[in-house]
């Protein structure tokens, strides 16, 4: 690992100072689940870390209407654990509780989940080519191996996934994320934080450089059933191949409202706004949801090895609404 | 650019340690290579396997992700200091109890692990195997399966884990 300065902020202004004071080679420190692992790897090389994590963003904070304000700094484990989330939007504390392990969970910041790094095997290794972590220098995954990639919002540069199972659930959840920026601050949809590869996979988001997130705010409660189920390789501590946060508001035999994003298939967390349009006033039955699913998955563009992941991304959005419908009537 | 060193204190196993690091060092590295603590095990040196594991301000973490410097002021917990003196802790005396081990190179950190648990679980945390988030959980075997998710054991005891950790969770 290359030696690094670290220096700890005192607020989010100075934090802003010392990453403009670094001149390029500065990374924020929240947990550091992702990053000193890349760091380790090689991949991510600062030369300044400006700890975050002790920031005054480590508060839940949960408005009248039921909304909330999660400051940057929280650990994932807290979020999940946290009553009114658990009571009120229980599927982020569902999507939480799927990802990574009880240990990394107690480290891992809200921040930090955000902005980790893709798992894709040819980023993390610095013997291979990868146009993300070496602009320019090619994608073999796209001939190799690429059987846990993306399948939607990829480009001929890259078909990497963003790892994150929070942001799928936050996405859903029409969730906005704070950003404190030079000249004050922002406020992003999340869905808006990410960005398509094009020809420019190295950012993962619309942040500019020393941006940094200090919170997220989750609207009112749902008030409709809700579930976040994740597809992988074993049954627990692996990343998704697909997963799904979905809510669903059946009257009357017919979907009033819902809710669908997936996970796994693309560089961001994917809400399904195709297959939501498809089903509102939709009759609330298995037939519907399996076409509302189908026509988000028309835009699909698989490779050949991650092909499986089409169908597999339709039933698991038909067998959710199914099981929501179950509950909603 | 030379390296970087910090004064950081940690209190260990109870104890106060004042020390100097380069940043780049791991809470593990310091441990094992600085405080002769090598009860935590470096498996994978990346989160994957949690042999790493130790209490970091009383809740279980990876100490292989860990900068010491970052955890400046922490109060760490390995499973040297798990027992109070000569009196093993219920979770140490469950793994033997259950022979909850073969080779012993995972059982640090999954002593460490399951310790964190049981306070998680003690605390009413809900866990991916509890099916309402909402309800108070109880720690039943997949409960405790998933909780333990994060310590892999390459000899494959998991079930006897599984029957200690239950054991100690009475």
């Amino acid at each position: 690992m290359r030696p690094f300065a670290y220096e700890r902020a005192a607020t989010a202004e100075d934090a802003l100072r010392r990453h403009a004071a670094g001149d390029g080679a500065v990374a924020y420190l929240g947990g550091g689940t992702n990053l000193v692992d890349l760091m380790r790897l090689g991949v991510a090389m600062p030369a300044r870390l400006v700890d975050v994590a002790r920031l005054p963003y480590d508060r839940i904070e949960h408005r009248a209407d039921g909304g909330l304000v999660i400051g940057a700094a929280v650990r994932n484990s807290d979020l999940a654990a946290d009553l009114g989330v658990r009571a009120d939007h229980p599927l982020l504390s569902q999507a939480l509780l799927s990802g990574a392990s009880g240990q990394i969970r107690n480290q891992a910041t809200v921040g930090g989940n955000l902005l980790q790094r893709t798992r894709c095997p040819y980023f993390q290794d610095i013997s291979k080519a990868c146009n993300k972590r070496d602009p320019g220098s090619g994608c073999p995954a796209i001939e190799g191996d690429h059987e846990n990639l993306a399948i939607l919002d990829h480009s001929p540069e890259c078909v990497a996934t963003h790892p994150s199972d929070m942001a799928v659930a936050l996405a859903a959840l029409d969730a906005r994320v704070r950003v404190r920026q030079p000249d004050g601050e922002d406020v992003v949809p999340l869905e808006r934080l990410y960005r398509s590869p094009g020809d420019d996979p190295s950012r993962d988001t619309t942040l500019a450089p020393g941006d940094l997130i200090t919170g997220v705010e989750v609207p009112a409660p749902l008030r409709m059933p809700a579930r976040y189920r994740k597809v992988r390789e074993r049954a627990s501590f692996a990343f998704a191949l697909v997963s799904v946060a979905a809510a669903l508001d059946v009257s009357g035999g017919s979907v009033r409202d819902c809710r669908i994003a997936l996970g796994g298939v693309a560089p961001r967390p994917w809400r399904a706004h195709r297959a939501e349009d498809a089903l509102r006033g939709r009759p609330a039955t298995p037939g519907s949801f399996r076409a509302a699913a189908e026509a988000e998955l028309a835009a699909a563009d698989p490779l050949p090895g991650n092909a499986y992941k089409v169908p597999l991304a339709v039933n698991l959005v038909a067998a959710v609404l199914t099981d929501l419908a179950g509950e909603a009537s | 650019m030379p390296t970087v060193r910090a004064d950081i204190t940690l209190t260990v196993n109870g104890s106060l340690r004042r020390l100097t690091v380069d940043t780049r060092t791991s809470l593990l590295d310091l441990l094992r290579e600085d405080l002769g603590l090598t009860g935590a095990k470096k498996g994978c040196d990346h989160g994957q396997c949690g042999a790493c594991t130790v209490l970091l301000d009383g809740r279980r973490a990876n100490a292989c992700l860990a900068l010491a410097v970052a955890n400046d002021g922490a109060d760490v917990v390995t499973v040297e200091g798990l027992a109070d003196g000569e009196r093993l802790s219920p979770v140490q005396e469950a793994f033997l109890e259950k022979d909850a081990y073969q080779c012993g190179y995972c059982t640090p950190g999954q002593l460490c692990s399951a310790t964190g648990v049981l306070r998680e679980a003690a605390h009413g945390w809900p866990s991916a195997a509890t099916g309402d988030v909402a309800a108070e959980p109880e720690l039943d075997d997949d409960e405790i399966r998933e909780r333990m998710s994060g310590n892999l054991c390459r000899c494959g005891a998991y079930v006897n884990i599984v029957a200690a950790v239950r054991e100690a969770a009475r």
